[in-house]
């Protein structure tokens, strides 16, 4: 039965009509019944992807955020050279990374999003080791931490805030930005937004993609934002 | 580095410029493109933003409405706004990209009214200033900085994602990188889409540039130093 489809419903159409009558509903649960395994392995594909691109973004952010925070100098270079890669379009880069690297292979996708979540983790996670203030690091100095201990004992666990809200926004980002990898054909849920534009506008088919995009964008958020919570008690109790 | 070599082979051939569809064809659409979706996104925000931030009003609204954009796709947007009453060709592709543009400039409109010191706008209204005029002598000429990076964020997003409507054949610049993948990688594509990955890389660092400076030439003097040149920072075109 398809939902929000007026009159009896005919023998679903492969491809749906061009001039968008009750036969191409914006949204079918027939649709979604019917393609179950396809719709799941695009969803599967996409978090997955966007969990490698944002693991990896974060493995190499934070050493590079701790270089620059001990090295002041090198904070304006990575900073700057952030900045210009920031501005690079996402099909640009893509354009420029997937002849090099395979225009089959979803690493191609997976390099791009990389180098993107990165810029948004090293800068945030920057924000927060520098918002540490300079009593606190004294006094732990006093208490006998020393470099290493200080950082992984005091100045990490202050910068969470700002690394968590850097990993929230490369999360949120990187799940839109999957759909890009279309250009390629690695495109998770993207394939189904473009596919369903492909197959005569197949409303159903669109509508589903981009519900299940934003959808997954949220729930890793507030996810994220859970998870925020539970690792910073302290925070939590300030702000009741 | 092969590709990058013949993606130079590919810029160098004159042909492929003036050619109907080539280069310039798609550069000219894709600024105007861009130039439309620009000039909707500050017919929107920028009034909203204004508006909002005189009435100190709405703070939580406009952090919700940007971080909720961050979450659609642009593809989403630009297969979906065909459908709908706008129909094909040139318009649904202008406000898809429109509604990206929106938050960068909405939110540092917004930002831009609210950072003025209390004590600016008490001393206005004391002097005996309304409302509208307090907007328009006071507001709004300590807030153009925070305008312009506005303008400027929003712009070179607009640009960058301008390239995603060739997945709609909507025209503009990506149009080239998906008729690179068109012909085929064994094809001598690979020459192709390297070239238009570059053009397009160059145009959006090179708008980012302009209106960096454009951004400096309105900042008067003693406002440039101590402020952050972007304070919301622009999401990567997805």
């Amino acid at each position: 039965m398809s939902f929000l489809s007026r009159g009896p419903a005919p023998a679903w159409p492969l491809a749906a009509p061009a001039d968008g009558g009750p036969g191409n509903p914006w949204f079918s649960w027939r649709y979604v019944h019917d393609n179950a395994s396809e719709i799941l392995s695009a969803l599967q594909f996409h978090a997955g992807l966007t969990a490698r691109a944002v693991i990896i973004a974060l493995i190499v952010a934070l050493p590079l955020a701790v270089v620059s925070y001990w090295w002041r100098p090198l904070t304006g270079p990575i900073l700057a050279l952030s900045g210009i890669l920031y501005t690079i379009p996402s099909l640009a880069l893509l354009a420029l990374v997937a002849p090099a690297v395979g225009t089959t292979s979803d690493t191609s996708v997976l390099i791009a999003l990389v180098l993107y979540a990165l810029l948004v983790l090293v800068r945030n996670a920057l924000a927060g080791l520098t918002q540490v203030p300079a009593e606190v690091r004294d006094a732990a100095a006093g208490m006998g931490y020393g470099r290493l201990g200080r950082l992984w004992r005091i100045e990490l666990p202050l910068a969470l805030p700002g690394i968590l809200t850097g990993l929230r926004l490369a999360t949120v980002s990187t799940v839109a930005l999957v759909t890009v990898g279309s250009l390629i054909g690695k495109g998770g849920l993207g394939e189904m937004i473009l596919g369903g534009f492909r197959n005569n506008f197949y409303k159903a088919e669109i509508m589903t993609g981009t519900i299940l995009c934003v959808g997954l964008a949220l729930v890793l958020d507030l996810a994220l934002a859970g998870l925020g919570r539970l690792l910073t008690p302290w925070a939590r109790e300030r702000a009741a | 580095m092969n590709y990058f070599h013949e993606g130079f082979v590919w810029l160098n051939d004159p042909l492929n410029w003036t050619n109907p569809g080539g280069m310039l064809d798609r550069l000219q659409e894709h600024l105007l493109i861009s130039l439309w979706a620009v000039l909707l996104g500050c017919a929107i925000g920028w009034p909203l933003g204004i508006w909002l931030g005189h009435r100190g009003r709405g703070g939580g609204a406009v952090i919700t409405f940007a971080n909720l954009t961050l979450a659609v796709p642009t593809l989403a947007l630009l297969t979906i706004l065909p459908l709908t009453p706008l129909g094909f060709g040139k318009p649904p592709v202008v406000v898809a990209l429109a509604v990206f543009a929106v938050p960068p400039l909405l939110a540092n409109a917004y930002t831009g009214l609210r950072q003025i010191d209390p004590e600016t706008r008490d001393a206005a209204r004391g002097m005996g200033l309304s409302g509208g005029q307090l907007v328009r002598r006071v507001e709004l000429p300590l807030s153009v900085p925070y305008l312009a990076a506005g303008l400027r964020t929003a712009a070179v997003q607009v640009v960058a994602t301008a390239a995603l409507a060739a997945f709609v054949n909507g025209g503009g610049l990506g149009e080239i990188i998906s008729a690179g993948f068109g012909i085929g990688m064994s094809n001598g594509g690979g020459g192709q889409i390297v070239a238009g990955g570059i053009v397009v890389a160059l145009l959006a660092l090179l708008v980012e540039a302009v209106l960096a400076g454009v951004q400096r030439l309105v900042t008067p003097a003693a406002l440039r130093t101590g402020r952050p040149s972007r304070p919301t920072a622009a999401a990567p075109a997805g």
